[in-house]
């Protein structure tokens, strides 16, 4: 068939010509559409003549523009509006926008006939997007699309539904769409299976009561829906594999159906049964099966591989599919024997797509059955060569994930010259990252490594991933165990890098000058016979280069201070500092001035940069104390005291009784600027607080001082390598227990796969092949089932990382178990806290304070009974003091209205129902909601009451059991949603709830992410005859989270500055509230902001988002409108708040106007 | 799922894109761009797999293409997806255009975007594969046109609504 389709397309060119298209073989004739469609036909005509971009961008707008006159002119028919629907999409995909005419394809999905409407849709799905504004209007349409009688618009409506949906308005298309679920005709069933599908995507919570519906769906009568709903199971147990081990027995028994061919003749292809729906099957096996030692599978997959065996693509889709879930799956030897032979099967093979595929799927089985690359060998040694670079680049995955010791420098040279032939800037990226990591792992010797480094960095340039270059040189920097090979790693290094600067007029990329310059400013006196003249000549003439970027020339200015610290006075450092002290660039201006300052007092510069000194830590004095004297001299001389910059302009501000209402940010960046502030990335970190620095020689210690603390930092800081080291360590340990590598190399030394009758008649290329494979698959356990990745790795490593980041990682691993401990077993440990927080070191202490307000749910419990008040209080305070709060009492600036239920009003409904719950009465005291009943049903009752400690939001749940009998294992779960986060677990247990008893629990909730108003759903099961489950939500908002923040003037100053978030707002103010004071108070009030200070019309507040998210609210009055200017880190915190208040402003004037 | 798909002619000029993942409007004519850039510079007898591009959306999507005559058909899929399976998915939708269009061109695919994308609506949904069947997709888009037809007969004269290749 494709040869009759080939056949067609390619007498193609010939009729773009010739043919009128209306009139073409395609075209669609008919009088009817001839005036229309030959406008489509010559404007596509006229695309063809033309010879130009911009030819064509002219016209299209044309065109454009009189299509946007036409459909906004009011005569224009639907039928006419439906074929400019078509330019338009025609043009919207040759990337011209064409936004007028959005509105105009809902109108026509709305009001044409089927046709139309068809058209409409599908113009829709084309140009809007699932956010778009004007979605919301599709959706009444869609809703009468649904119900109607008409397949195809129900067809079209369930289409578009799946396609693009905003997810606000699910519910009001979800009964509709369940409902189709039951349709007689099985395509609309299918389809609304599909669209539901497209809603547990984008919103899983809206969906997750109908689960049951799902498994109807997956049982339904026709293949066709069945297959539909594996969509919706593939994802859910990708999530969550676990919670549907219960249908891998179904799953099972359709995969045998299917492969049995069970299903009708119409499911073939190609007389293969549904080869779709057996990988989709496969897949969710695989997932399924993981971990999972039931034999549930085994026979099924079993036949599948035994019934693929007609010679076409599809079968071999199943059959890798197969071998994919096989070697999944918990294994089976019998099973993976024959996958094994497919794999042979595809690798074997003369079809390149099989090839890759099996290319793929030795990778993919490489670490547990390193045999089978043994035995493809001489294969992957052809596909290395092979002309297309997608083998190529599968094969050299493939070794990377066989890379040894003994191999590396085979592999790495392999992986080299594929990048040398010119690749994709994605092929270098990734294979660049591998590259280095693999010399990093197995280097046999110094040279080697920093050639390949060198190549890595030229080739990579400056695509490659900056870990590449940092990584590198903390491993120069932090050492091995070994003196001597560190010296000379380093000292080759440098050797290296002088004689890559030898070539004059050679261009190296950014990162890999940037490397050159550190490593040569850090090691160059360990190579003895160059003169540091020469270098610095070098660096110099590297700094007048127009192809090195500022910030590569702030390393190399670097390396020059480093390297002029050590010599004498040196020519072409003074030539440097005449240069450069009148640069343009600011930031190398001020280094010129630093270096010629330092290089007047050389003792002070050797003591400044002392040798190989980047991995001690720096203490820095941050409050410049070694200024003392100066200042005090100069107080003395009569000067006056210093303030602050901020303090200085509002002072200057309060002078003329206004706040400053001008951005904060404007003198604050000027001031900066003169300072110098390079990229993020540059080693000058200069630190902000430098509105306290001329340009004296004292501060010029001090800037040199961060510089070198900062560049050293930033590159090679302990914490954000961690996660690293911890792969690391874990591999080394395991490595040291291996014994010594000769002899484990003279056992596999001979490739055991190579067979005798090839070896006889073997041509010299062959010769050659196999030369490389021996050298490829040299170290290549042959028996199966060795890890080639780590454990048997027989060379010893060559870089082993310094022992002390072992110990850190250790302590941090003993705070995390103490950390457990102090969770877990909290009760006992409670009266040790207070003596065991002041002991302990920082990082243990503030988890300790962490963990009590989490875990307080045992905490409670235990002191309701044991413990005396004041050990409670005492704990509590000490909380609160640590959390640096305010120590009087919680919300003690917001006289926030608290519902306290009074004694009478708890007696009252005390007596309606006799289970109406109160609050512990630790928590009594703070400041709390109503409780209020989340569900009933006969035997239980939920109620809730919010909690607003200072530093979290407790709920506190009461099940009670309004029965005579106890109810047992009653079970709450909260759902985390994306908004919400629950600390500790979302479960909580009750074995037992007595008769006629109120059990509590609370649970302390975060919020994530920033919403006015979310619904955290949860669910509480108990055990009664059966197991009864009810479903409950509490409404949490975005004030449940917000806490004053309290602060002086002068840090809400300092904080404005540092945060980017801005939001600004007019609000209006009534009439009756227009005083400015009354206003505030109502925002103070309402939304529990912390009033920081008040200048006439002008105020700032403050709050936070819990756990620490501050946001800063500068409001003042003007002519009626009271202006708001939020600003905080996050994004959305300073909208929704802008919201709340918006809201309590229009509450507020309600009511102060009415009468 | 399916992410995007993709038919170009052999000099990069798009004849259809459908995108099942939302990217901006630069962004896709860039991917366009992109995946042409990637796929026209290959040979005839390499594979038919691609790793996908940076704009795409790197190594966990693969582009898998077909070459017909003077057409691409590209589907930028992510790993869910079985690449064989992928490549005999265009086959059939190919296959199918050519049933609906009897003996399909280039030209068909130019003034019947409209129609190509109900078509290929009956096969992937969303970015999943929905219908693989070609006899039971053209069966369906049949009968849509007759019943459109039917509707359509009020409006327009006897004359043009007998041909049969109108819609």
């Amino acid at each position: 068939m494709s040869d009759v389709v080939e056949r067609t397309l390619s007498a193609l060119p010939g009729l773009l010509g010739q043919h009128d298209p209306g009139a073409g073989p395609g075209g669609a004739g008919g009088p009817g559409r001839v005036s229309a469609s030959s406008r489509l036909g010559s404007l596509i005509r006229s695309i063809t003549a033309l010879t130009s971009k911009h030819e064509e961008e002219k016209l299209i707008q044309q065109e454009l523009t009189s299509l946007k006159a036409t459909v906004s002119a009011p005569t224009t028919t639907l039928r006419l509006m439906k074929e400019c629907m078509v330019r338009l999409i025609y043009c919207e995909m040759l990337g011209y926008e064409s936004s007028f005419g959005y509105i105009h394809a809902i109108k026509l999905a709305q009001q044409g006939n089927l046709l139309e409407k068809r058209v409409g849709y599908l113009a829709v799905s084309l140009f809007l997007h699932e956010n778009h504004e004007l979605l919301l209007l599709l959706v009444n349409t869609v809703v009468k699309d649904l119900q109607s009688t008409n397949l195809v618009e129900v067809c079209m409506a369930l289409t578009v539904v799946s396609q693009i949906f905003p997810r606000e308005m699910i519910p009001a298309v979800l009964p509709l769409i369940e409902d189709k679920l039951q349709h007689s005709k099985e395509i609309i069933r299918r389809k609304a299976v599909q669209a539901l599908y497209k809603f547990y995507l984008i919103a899983p919570n809206q969906v997750q009561h109908i689960h049951d519906k799902f498994r109807k769906a997956l049982c339904d009568r026709d293949a066709g829906v069945m297959a539909a709903s594996l969509h919706i199971y593939l994802q859910m147990i990708k999530e969550n594999s676990s919670g549907y081990k219960d249908l891998t027995g179904s799953f099972v028994t359709i995969l045998k159906q299917v492969v049995g061919g069970k299903l009708s003749a119409d499911f073939n292809y190609h007389s293969v049964p549904a080869p779709w729906l057996q990988i989709q099957l496969l897949r969710i096996l695989g997932l399924l099966g993981k971990d999972d030692p039931s034999e549930l599978m085994y026979d099924v997959l079993d036949e599948s591989l035994r019934r693929a065996e007609i010679n076409h693509n599809i079968t071999y889709a199943i059959l890798f599919e197969c071998v994919q879930t096989i070697y999944t799956i918990y294994p089976k030897s019998e099973l993976l024997e024959k996958a094994a032979k497919c794999i042979g099967k595809f690798v074997l093979s003369p079809k390149i797509n099989l090839k890759y595929l099996g290319l793929k799927a030795l990778t993919y089985v490489i670490q547990q059955d390193p045999s089978l690359a043994l035995q493809h060998q001489m294969t992957i040694i052809e596909c290395l060569d092979h002309p297309d670079p997608i083998i190529k680049r599968e094969t050299l995955e493939l070794l990377y994930r066989i890379t040894n010791g003994q191999n590396v420098t085979v592999i790495v040279q392999k992986m080299l010259d594929y990048l040398k032939e010119g690749q994709e800037e994605y092929a270098i990226i990734s294979l660049v990252g591998k590259i280095a990591e693999l010399a990093e792992k197995y280097a046999p010797n110094n040279e080697w490594f920093i050639q390949t480094m060198n190549a890595v960095f030229s080739v990579g340039g400056d695509v490659v991933h900056s870990d590449i270059p940092n990584n590198f040189l903390r491993l120069l920097a932090e050492g091995f165990d070994d003196e001597k090979e560190d010296h000379q790693l380093r000292m080759y290094a440098v050797q290296s890098y002088l004689a890559l600067l030898e070539e004059e007029d050679k261009l190296y990329p950014q990162k890999f000058l940037q490397v050159m310059s550190w490593v040569l400013g850090e090691y160059f006196s360990l190579v003895t016979d160059v003169d540091p003249e020469d270098i610095l000549t070098k660096l110099h003439s590297l700094l007048k280069k127009t192809f090195v970027t500022s910030e590569t020339k702030a390393w190399i200015m670097a390396a020059v201070t480093k390297i002029a610290s050590h010599t004498s006075c040196s020519k072409t450092v003074d030539e440097l500092i005449q240069e450069l002290s009148s640069s343009l660039d600011t930031c190398l201006r001020q280094y010129a001035f630093e270096l010629k300052y330092l290089c007047e007092d050389k003792a002070l510069m050797k003591s400044l940069l002392p040798f190989d000194a980047s991995c001690s830590d720096l203490v820095v004095d941050a409050s410049l104390s070694f200024l003392d004297g100066f200042v005090a001299e100069g107080l003395g001389h009569g000067a006056a005291p210093y303030k602050p910059h901020h303090q200085r302009q509002e002072e200057k501000l309060s002078q003329q009784k206004a706040l400053n209402f001008e951005p904060y940010g404007l003198s604050f960046t000027s001031s900066v600027s003169s300072s110098g502030v390079t990229g993020r990335q540059s080693p000058t970190g200069l630190s902000f607080g430098s509105d306290i620095s001329g340009n004296s020689a004292e501060t010029g210690h001090k800037e040199t001082n961060t510089l070198k603390l900062e560049g050293v930092r930033k590159l090679w800081g302990k914490e954000g390598y961690l996660p690293k080291k911890e792969n690391k360590i874990g591999k080394e340990n395991e490595q040291e227990t291996v014994p010594c590598e000769s002899l484990l190399a003279g056992e596999v030394g001979e490739p055991p796969a190579l067979q005798p009758d090839q070896g006889a008649s073997l041509s010299e290329e062959d010769k050659e092949k196999q030369q490389l494979a021996s050298t490829l698959f040299i170290g290549l356990g042959s028996s199966a089932g060795v890890s080639l990745m780590g454990k048997a790795d027989t060379a010893t490593q060559k870089f082993k990382r310094k022992s002390k980041i072992n110990e850190a990682q250790q302590l941090n691993e003993e705070a995390l178990d103490f950390q457990n401990s102090a969770a877990s077993d909290f009760g006992p440990l409670l009266d040790t806290v207070p003596i065991n927080v002041e002991d302990s070191e920082g990082s243990m202490h503030t988890r300790l304070r962490k963990a009590s307000p989490c875990s307080s749910d045992i905490v409670e419990d235990n002191l309701a009974f044991e413990t005396p008040q004041s050990v409670r209080k005492s704990v509590l305070d000490h909380r609160i003091s640590a959390n640096r709060l305010s120590q009087s009492s919680l919300f003690a600036d917001s006289n926030i209205e608290i519902f306290q239920p009074s004694s009478s009003a708890q007696c009252e409904s005390a007596s309606e129902a006799p289970l109406v719950p109160s609050l512990p009465e630790e928590l009594e005291e703070l400041p709390h909601s109503e409780v209020v009943r989340l569900c009933q049903s006969d035997a239980l009752a939920l109620h809730l009451c919010k909690v607003w400690t200072d530093d979290s939001l407790l709920l506190i749940v009461f099940v009670s059991n309004e029965t005579t009998s106890a109810l047992h294992a009653v079970n709450l779960v909260f759902e985390e949603t994306e908004h919400f986060q629950i600390l500790e677990s979302a479960t909580l247990q009750f074995p037992v709830i007595e008769a006629q008893s109120v059990e509590h629990c609370q649970k302390c909730v975060r919020m994530n992410k920033v919403c006015t108003k979310a619904i955290l759903p949860g669910s509480v099961s108990y055990q009664s005859e059966m197991e009864i489950r009810l479903e409950f939500s509490v409404t949490l908002s975005l004030m449940d989270f917000i806490r004053p923040m309290e602060m002086t003037t002068e840090d809400f100053g300092k904080l404005w500055l540092s945060l980017s978030n801005d939001v600004k707002q007019n609000i209006k103010m009534s009439s009756c509230q227009d005083s400015f004071p009354a206003a505030l108070d109502t925002l103070q009030q309402k939304l529990k902001l912390h009033r920081v200070d008040v200048i006439g019309n002008e105020g700032i507040l403050a709050c936070q988002l819990l756990p620490s998210v501050p946001c800063l609210l500068h409001c003042r009055t003007h002519s009626g409108m009271l202006a708001l200017w939020f600003r905080s880190p996050s994004a959305a915190l300073p909208d929704g708040l802008l919201y709340q208040c918006q809201k309590v402003m229009e509450e507020s004037s309600e009511q102060q106007c009415l009468p | 799922m399916i992410k995007a798909i993709l038919i170009f002619n052999n000099h990069g000029k798009p004849r259809l894109s459908k995108f099942y993942q939302r990217y901006s409007e630069d962004t896709q004519q860039q991917i366009i761009r992109e995946t042409f850039h990637l796929v026209s510079k290959r040979d005839e007898n390499v594979c038919n797999f691609l790793e996908g591009g940076l704009l795409i959306g790197g190594s966990d999507n693969k582009l898998i293409y077909r070459h017909y005559a003077t057409l691409y058909f590209v589907f930028c899929v992510d790993s869910s997806e079985s690449e064989l399976g992928i490549l005999d998915l265009i086959q059939v939708f190919v296959e199918t255009l050519d049933k609906c269009f009897e003996n399909v061109c280039e030209l068909d695919l130019i003034f019947h975007v409209d129609k190509v994308h109900n078509i290929l609506a009956e096969m992937v949904m969303g970015g999943m594969v929905l219908e693989t069947n070609m006899n039971e997709i053209v069966t369906q888009i049949d009968a849509q046109n007759k019943l459109e037809k039917s509707e359509t007969f009020i409006f327009q004269s006897p004359r043009q609504a007998g041909r049969q290749r109108l819609v």
